[in-house]
C-alpha cells in the first residue's frame, strides 16, 4: 500500500486490511529539496508512520529520489526549457507508482501495488480498465490512465468506490491522525513561497519573450521569461490592464515570440496525441476526450496512425498545451481506452 | 544492554533516584555513584578522572569538540570525509576543510598534511578512531605525528564511539586532547556518554547552566546512565580480548561463505585494516533497500549505509569517499556481530543473505 500521509490512502490501507489482505505500506521518498511540508515532506512520512502504526501494519521508506531525478524533475526542467507544458503529476505516477514501486514489489514477492486513487479497476470479459471514480469530483482516472492490462491486473485502487466525504468519514471513524488533513494541490517539489518561478529561475535560463499581435503582428511588449509562459494564459505576459481580454494563442520559441489574441482564436477543430498508452487494444472511431486533470470531457472522433492519435473534435475546442496528457474516455464517459501526450 | 549495566542503573531509577549536585545524604549517595563511575571509566581510557566529561552521547562530544574548540580558540575545523554525520556537520557549520580518504575508510595522511600546510588557521583536528559503516582503523598515532609536526596549535579530537569492543582504549588517549564515546555502542543505554577532554585543553561548553562536570557540561546528571555506561564500559574492556578472537573468526566465516556461494560479493575492507566485529560487503547488482527488506523478513537485521530524517536509506558518504562506484555502494550491505552474536547466529545470517540475493537477482520470488 502505498501511503502518502494523506487521508485517501490511509483509508485505502484500512480498506485493504477489511477486506482480509496482508498490507504493508511504503512511503515513497521522492524529492529531497524544499517542500511546504519540510525537507523531503518528513511531516507526510511521520503522518504515514503513524497511520501505519495505529492500523497495525508494517511501514518502510523507500529512496526512490535518483528515479523521481531522472524520470519527472529533470524532464519538468526540460520541457519548459522546450516551451513544452508538463503534467508531472502524471509522470510520477507512470515511472514512479505504477514502474518502480510495482517492479519493487515484485521483486519482494507482493501480489499487488494499492494506491489511494479516486479511481476503479473492473474486468468486464477478461479485459482489466480503469474506471471514473464514485466520487465525480475527485475522480483521478485521469490521472493513472496510463495503466496497461498487466499493472491493472496487480493494482488496487480501495477507496475508488467511495465518495471523498466518505473517505473522511472513515477516517474519522477510526480515529486516523489524517482524517481532517486538506488534500494536496501542488507540485510536490514546488514550493508556494518560490513558486515555479524560482525553481525553474535556478535551473535554466529565462529568455525575454517579444509579445506581438496575432493578428497584424504588431509588437505589444516583451516579456520577462518565455519558458513560464503556456498557451492559453492571459496574465504575467507584460501587458498593460484594461482593453480587450488577450490570452497566448501561440508561442515561437525558435524566436523566443508570443502571439496574443481573443479567446476564439485559441479554438481548433483537432489535435494530435503522441505516445499513447492503450488499456486494452487501439480505439478508433467515436470517444470521449479529457484534456485536465478535472476538466470536461469532449466529444472526438479518433483516428489511430503510426505516430498516435488523430482527433477531430465535434464541435471547436480549445487548443491543448503541448505536453499536457490528453486521455480518451468511452462514449459513457465511465471507462479510460487510453491516453497520451499533447503534440 | 549488557546485564550488569542494567543491574547497574536499576537502582538509580528507583530508590537512588536523588540528584548528586543537591547537598543531603541521599544526594551525596548519588555523587559517590558518579565519582566512582568516572574512576571506572578513566582507568578503563587511560586518563585521569577529572579528564572524563559526562555528555549525552557521541553527538554531543563531536559537535562539543569541534564547535567548542572553535568557539573558544577561533580559527576552523578540519576533519575527513568518511567521518561520521556528527563530526561532519559541524565542521561544515563552520565552513571548515574537509580532506580526502583512503579507499580503506580512512584519512589520507598526505592529504590531511597538505591541508594543514595550506590552513594554519585550523585549530581543531577530528579523525575518528573506528569508521562506523566500514569499520576501517585509523592508525592514530600517525595522524597524531602528523598533526602535532604540522598544526602544533590544534586540537586533536577522536570519534572512538566504534572503538570500545575492538581496541584498548589506553593505546589511544595518549595521542589525542579530545574523544568521544557512547554507551550504547558498549552495551550500555542510549542517551548517555563520554567525552574525554585532556587537562588543560580548554573549550566552550555547548550546554551552559547549572555548572555540572565542571562547568564543562551543564545538566543534571543522568546519574543511571553514567553508573550503566562505566559498568559496560568495564565489562567490555574486560572481554574484549577474548571477545575479538571468536568474533573475528565468526565474522571471517560470514564473509567467506558469502564471496564463496554467491558471485559479485566484494569485501569493501581488507581485514587486516578492519575491527572484528564489522563485516561490510558490496553485493553487484541488487539494490539493498530491498535485500534489507528481505532480510528483516528472515528475521536478519542488517544495514545499509544511513536513514535519512524521513527514514529512507541514503546512498553512503563514506563509501562515496572511498572512492566505490555508485552501482556498487547501492549494494552495500552492513553486517555488524557482537557479544551477543552466536555461531548459529551466523548460519542463519548466511543463509539469509544468500538466499534473499539468488532471489533479488533471479528478478522474481
Amino acid at each position: 500500500m502505498a501511503l502518502s500521509g494523506g487521508v485517501d490512502s490511509s483509508v485505502a490501507a484500512a480498506e485493504l486490511l477489511a477486506a482480509g489482505h496482508e498490507v504493508v505500506g511504503i512511503t515513497m521518498r521522492l524529492w529531497g529539496g524544499d517542500s511546504d511540508t519540510g525537507c523531503c515532506s518528513i511531516a507526510d512520512v511521520d503522518d504515514a508512520r503513524r497511520v501505519a502504526q495505529q492500523l497495525g501494519i508494517d511501514h518502510l521508506v523507500f529512496n526512490f529520489t535518483d528515479d523521481f531525478h531522472q524520470h519527472v524533475v529533470d524532464p519538468y526542467v526540460q520541457a519548459h526549457r522546450d516551451g513544452i507544458t508538463p503534467n508531472p503529476c502524471i509522470e510520477c505516477n507512470r515511472h514512479l507508482k505504477f514502474h518502480r514501486l510495482s517492479e519493487r514489489a515484485d521483486l519482494l514477492g507482493f501480489d499487488a501495488v494499492a494506491t489511494g486513487h479516486h479511481a476503479r479497476i473492473v474486468q468486464h470479459d477478461g479485459v482489466w480498465r480503469v474506471a471514473r471514480g464514485h466520487d465525480s469530483q475527485k475522480d483521478q482516472s485521469y490521472v493513472v490512465h496510463m495503466l496497461p492490462q498487466r499493472e491493472l491486473a496487480r493494482t488496487l485502487f480501495p477507496i475508488g468506490h467511495l465518495t471523498k466525504a466518505e473517505v473522511r468519514e472513515r477516517a474519522t471513524a477510526l480515529r486516523l491522525r489524517t482524517a481532517a488533513k486538506p488534500d494536496s494541490q501542488d507540485v510536490c517539489f514546488i514550493t508556494s513561497t518560490g513558486g515555479r518561478t524560482e525553481f525553474l529561475g535556478t535551473r535554466i535560463p529565462f529568455r525575454r519573450a517579444l509579445v506581438v499581435d496575432a493578428v497584424d503582428g504588431t509588437e505589444l511588449g516583451e516579456a520577462e521569461s518565455l519558458e513560464m509562459i503556456t498557451l492559453g494564459q492571459r496574465r504575467g505576459i507584460g501587458l498593460p490592464g484594461g482593453g480587450p481580454k488577450r490570452y497566448v494563442v501561440d508561442i515561437d520559441h525558435t524566436t523566443a515570440t508570443v502571439k496574443v489574441g481573443d479567446e476564439t482564436m485559441l479554438d481548433v477543430d483537432t489535435m494530435r496525441v503522441g505516445d499513447m498508452v492503450w488499456s486494452h487494444e487501439r480505439v478508433e472511431g467515436e470517444v470521449r476526450v479529457q484534456c485536465s486533470a478535472h476538466g470536461a470531457t469532449h466529444e472526438a472522433s479518433a483516428v489511430v496512425d503510426d505516430d498516435g492519435v488523430h482527433l477531430t473534435w465535434h464541435s471547436p475546442q480549445r487548443r491543448v498545451a503541448p505536453g499536457q496528457s490528453v486521455v480518451l474516455y468511452d462514449l459513457s464517459d465511465t471507462y479510460v481506452l487510453g491516453g497520451g501526450i499533447a503534440r | 544492554m549488557r546485564p550488569e549495566a542494567v543491574d547497574a542503573m536499576l537502582p538509580f531509577l528507583s530508590e537512588r533516584f536523588a540528584n548528586p549536585s543537591g547537598s543531603h545524604r541521599f544526594a551525596r549517595e548519588a555523587r559517590t555513584a558518579v565519582d566512582d563511575a568516572r574512576e571506572m571509566v578513566a582507568d578503563v581510557l587511560g586518563c585521569a578522572a577529572g579528564e572524563v566529561v559526562f555528555t549525552s552521547g557521541g553527538t554531543e562530544g563531536d559537535n562539543t569538540a569541534v564547535l567548542g574548540t572553535v568557539a573558544r580558540l577561533g580559527g576552523t575545523a578540519l576533519c575527513a570525509a568518511a567521518e561520521h554525520h556528527a563530526v561532519l556537520a559541524p565542521v561544515e557549520h563552520v565552513h571548515g576543510v574537509v580532506v580526502g580518504s583512503t579507499g580503506a575508510g580512512t584519512v589520507d595522511l598526505e592529504a590531511l598534511a597538505g591541508a594543514l600546510r595550506e590552513r594554519p588557521d585550523v585549530r581543531v583536528v577530528s579523525v575518528m578512531a573506528v569508521n562506523n559503516e566500514v569499520g576501517s582503523i585509523t592508525d592514530l598515532a600517525a595522524v597524531a605525528a602528523v598533526v602535532r609536526d604540522l598544526a602544533p596549535q590544534a586540537v586533536l579530537h577522536t570519534d572512538a564511539v566504534q572503538a570500545p569492543c575492538w581496541l584498548d582504549l589506553r593505546a589511544i588517549t595518549p595521542l589525542v586532547d579530545l574523544l568521544s564515546l557512547s554507551a550504547h555502542k558498549f552495551g550500555g543505554p542510549k542517551g548517555v556518554g563520554v567525552l574525554m577532554a585532556r587537562q588543560g585543553v580548554a573549550y566552550e561548553p555547548m550546554v551552559i547552566g547549572g555548572g555540572q562536570e565542571r562547568e564543562r557540561r551543564s545538566g543534571t546528571h543522568n546519574v543511571a546512565g553514567i553508573v550503566a555506561l562505566a559498568a559496560a564500559l568495564r565489562g567490555t574492556d574486560a572481554e574484549r580480548p577474548a571477545e575479538q578472537v571468536r568474533l573475528a573468526a565468526l565474522r571471517d566465516r560470514l564473509v567467506d561463505t558469502l564471496v564463496a556461494e554467491l558471485p559479485g560479493v566484494h569485501e569493501t575492507v581488507p581485514r587486516a585494516q578492519k575491527v572484528a566485529g564489522s563485516a561490510h560487503v558490496c553485493i553487484e547488482g541488487i539494490e539493498n533497500e530491498a535485500l534489507l527488506f528481505l532480510l528483516d523478513e528472515a528475521g536478519v537485521c542488517a544495514s545499509a549505509a544511513s536513514a535519512c530524517a524521513a527514514g529512507a536509506m541514503e546512498p553512503s558518504h563514506v563509501l562515496a569517499a572511498m572512492g566505490v562506484p555508485r552501482d556498487l555502494g547501492l549494494g552495500a550491505l552492513r553486517l555488524t556481530l557482537g557479544r551477543t552474536t552466536a555461531a548459529a547466529d551466523v548460519d542463519h545470517g548466511i543463509e539469509a543473505v544468500v538466499s534473499a540475493v539468488r532471489r533479488l537477482r533471479r528478478g522474481r520470488p
